[in-house]
């Protein structure tokens, strides 16, 4: 499992020093896994974090997650895009109907582990993972597993709005038709269920069999939602949903985050740290690949236990 | 004109270069613009002379009448039969070719990524749909004529589903790969398996085209005589047996105008006009309809 390191002291308790020797106040397994940081590839701009972010192998999860009934497990996790690994040891549990946020520079590796969670990544060829991956018990990586039935549990919604090029009322009931659903009542009811719970339906009740793709982009965005929504997901996996859209847009997908949350365990991958801050219950933030610190949101902004966290969280990079 | 000294001096002060430029400028449009011309006037001079030679000759006959033969009452007849032939011959040809080339170019798309096979096929597909067509007459008389013994429908229609395939399959693939991949994601994301995800979702939104590149397909095979001179034969008579000879409109006009009866080459002269009415009105109406249905289903994008 998880290894946390709990800590009485305020932060930040893993700082260190430009030279990149430990601060006294260091646990003893921190300052042994520093030395031999050095010789790695390192980013030049970052100086400092890049000592930390190098070496650790280990998360600071926060205690208060221990409280939390997991509903994803991830447990030493990595995958590998060929040769390249693009994850690193990732270990952090998913708290069930809370709405969970991961953060951190492009290319951390965010998107990957969203997309691992659901197995999307299986449709990229040469990609290879480690370590492991539960959802309500059962091993997402398993070979027994029922990949088509996993997907329908973990609706997922996109960077890029991408409606199916067909009409607004057949982009919703796509989970229903390719279970064979035909019966016209059904549809029209999980349509507007769907659609409501996106709150999208009073604008678009009386044009639903026209084409998806006249909506605006943040209607389109409901929309994909709806349409994950559908497939009465247990976890809706959100990556970026609001980075292709205006501010007022924005703002009704994060209402819309806030009225799922209960119903749904949700995961967002966000560039937004205003966005995490307003709409999310934990945080993680991931750096070259690692989740170098996970726990509540409010304390991951005020007081992180990370320097790197706190660097990221204040704006100092990234 | 932008005030001087707005401009870039350096370039300013080179103003034989800005001739230049304007000048290239506007001789590589009027290039262009000469070869679009030229291409239209050769069309046209073929077009008027196909109306001047043939328009004079259809006749109600040409439509219900089978040939007569010379010297008989009501020769030289029509070509009812070879309107038929060409049309049940297209038709066979369509339905043995348009599905195995889609799937193919299905494969060659959804499929073949990991596989060592892909690349080949491709690289076959574009050297077959290059192959003279009387290349293909020849196979199919070798193949099927010589051991069935005698000319035939059936052998027709292969030879030119023969020459369907490559082209259907290299056009879906082509149009399948435009396909954003943010909707296979997204149909995956629902749950869908990669089947329905293609057959839901990739192939009804590459659609317009395929069906675009498929009647281009047709419309190539329609006007292919080669291949079924070797094959289906020739018929003077209406029929509808494929395992007969089997007359089309093709080898009906190359039959008609290298004869040596009057009426008859005459005849050969409409039913080109025919022909060529025929694949413009076929392209005309399936580029209408995959407009409609395009339009709706892209309405706003």
């Amino acid at each position: 499992m998880k290894q946390s390191v709990m800590s009485a002291d305020g932060p930040p308790q893993r700082a260190i020093d430009m030279s990149g020797q430990a601060m006294p106040n260091r646990s003893p397994r921190v300052q042994q896994s520093i030395h031999g940081a050095g010789e790695k590839r390192r980013a030049p701009s970052l100086g400092h974090l890049e000592a930390v972010a190098e070496d650790e192998s280990t998360t600071v999860t926060h205690e208060a997650l221990e409280t939390e009934s997991p509903v994803v497990e991830i447990d030493n996790f990595s995958l590998y895009y060929g040769a390249k690994q693009a994850l690193f040891n990732v270990s952090m549990n998913v708290p069930h109907g809370k709405v969970t946020s991961m953060v951190g520079p492009s290319g951390c590796g965010k998107s990957t582990l969203l997309r691992s969670v659901n197995r999307l990544n299986d449709l990229i060829d040469h990609v290879r993972t480690e370590g492991s991956m539960r959802y309500g018990g059962m091993d997402i990586y398993s070979r027994n597993i029922n990949v088509i039935e996993l997907r329908k549990s973990l609706g997922m919604v996109f960077q890029k709005p991408n409606p199916f090029p067909m009409s607004i009322f057949e982009n919703v009931v796509y989970p229903l038709r390719i279970d064979g659903e035909k019966r016209k009542n059904v549809l029209m009811e999980v349509c507007e269920r769907s659609l409501r719970g996106a709150a999208l339906w009073d604008e678009v009740k009386d044009r639903l069999h026209e084409s998806a793709l006249g909506m605006s982009g943040g209607q389109q965005q409901r929309l994909c939602i709806a349409r994950a929504v559908a497939a009465s997901p247990d976890v809706l996996l959100m990556d970026e949903p609001c980075s292709a859209l205006d501010p007022i847009a924005t703002a009704k997908i994060e209402d819309l985050i806030q009225e799922l949350k209960g119903e749904y365990t949700i995961l967002i991958v966000t560039h937004n740290m205003q966005q995490a801050a307003r709409t999310t219950d934990y945080t993680a933030f991931m750096y070259l690949g690692r989740l170098i610190e996970y726990g509540p949101t409010l304390d991951m902004f005020t007081k992180p236990r990370c320097r790197q966290t706190e660097d990221y969280m204040t704006g100092r990079f990234g | 004109m932008a005030s001087s000294t707005l401009r870039n001096p350096r370039r300013s002060s080179r103003p034989l270069y800005q001739k230049y430029l304007r000048f290239s400028n506007g001789l590589f449009m009027g290039l262009c613009v000469a070869s679009t011309l030229l291409i239209l006037a050769i069309l046209a001079m073929v077009m008027l002379y196909l109306l001047s030679r043939g328009f004079t000759h259809i006749s109600l006959d040409f439509f219900t009448k089978v040939e007569i033969a010379e010297g008989m009452a009501g020769s030289p007849g029509g070509m009812s039969h070879a309107l038929v032939g060409t049309g049940i011959l297209i038709g066979l040809a369509s339905v043995v070719g348009i599905p195995l080339g889609m799937l193919a170019g299905i494969y060659l798309s959804e499929y073949s990524s990991n596989s060592w096979l892909g690349a080949p096929t491709r690289f076959i597909a574009d050297v077959l749909s290059g192959v003279p067509s009387i290349v293909v007459g020849i196979l199919g008389y070798e193949l099927i004529v010589v051991p069935v013994g005698n000319a035939n429908g059936y052998a027709g229609a292969l030879a030119l589903a023969f020459i369907m395939i490559p082209i259907v399959a290299r056009t879906t693939e082509e149009m399948v790969r435009l396909v954003p991949n943010s909707y296979r994601e997204a149909s995956i994301a629902l749950g869908a398996t990669k089947a329905r995800t293609i057959l839901r979702v990739v192939l009804p939104t590459a659609s317009g085209s395929i069906i675009t590149g498929i009647m281009l397909a047709v419309a190539r095979v329609a006007g292919e005589t080669a291949p079924l001179l070797f094959t289906a034969g020739a018929s003077r008579f209406m029929t509808f047996d494929p395992q007969q000879p089997f007359p089309s409109l093709t080898v009906a006009i190359f039959l008609f105008s290298t004869g040596p009866f009057k009426d008859q080459q005459q005849l050969a002269w409409a039913g080109i006009l025919i022909l060529i009415g025929l694949i413009f009105l076929l392209n005309l109406v399936v580029r209408l309809t995959v407009h409609r249905v395009q339009s709706r289903r892209f309405a706003g994008a």
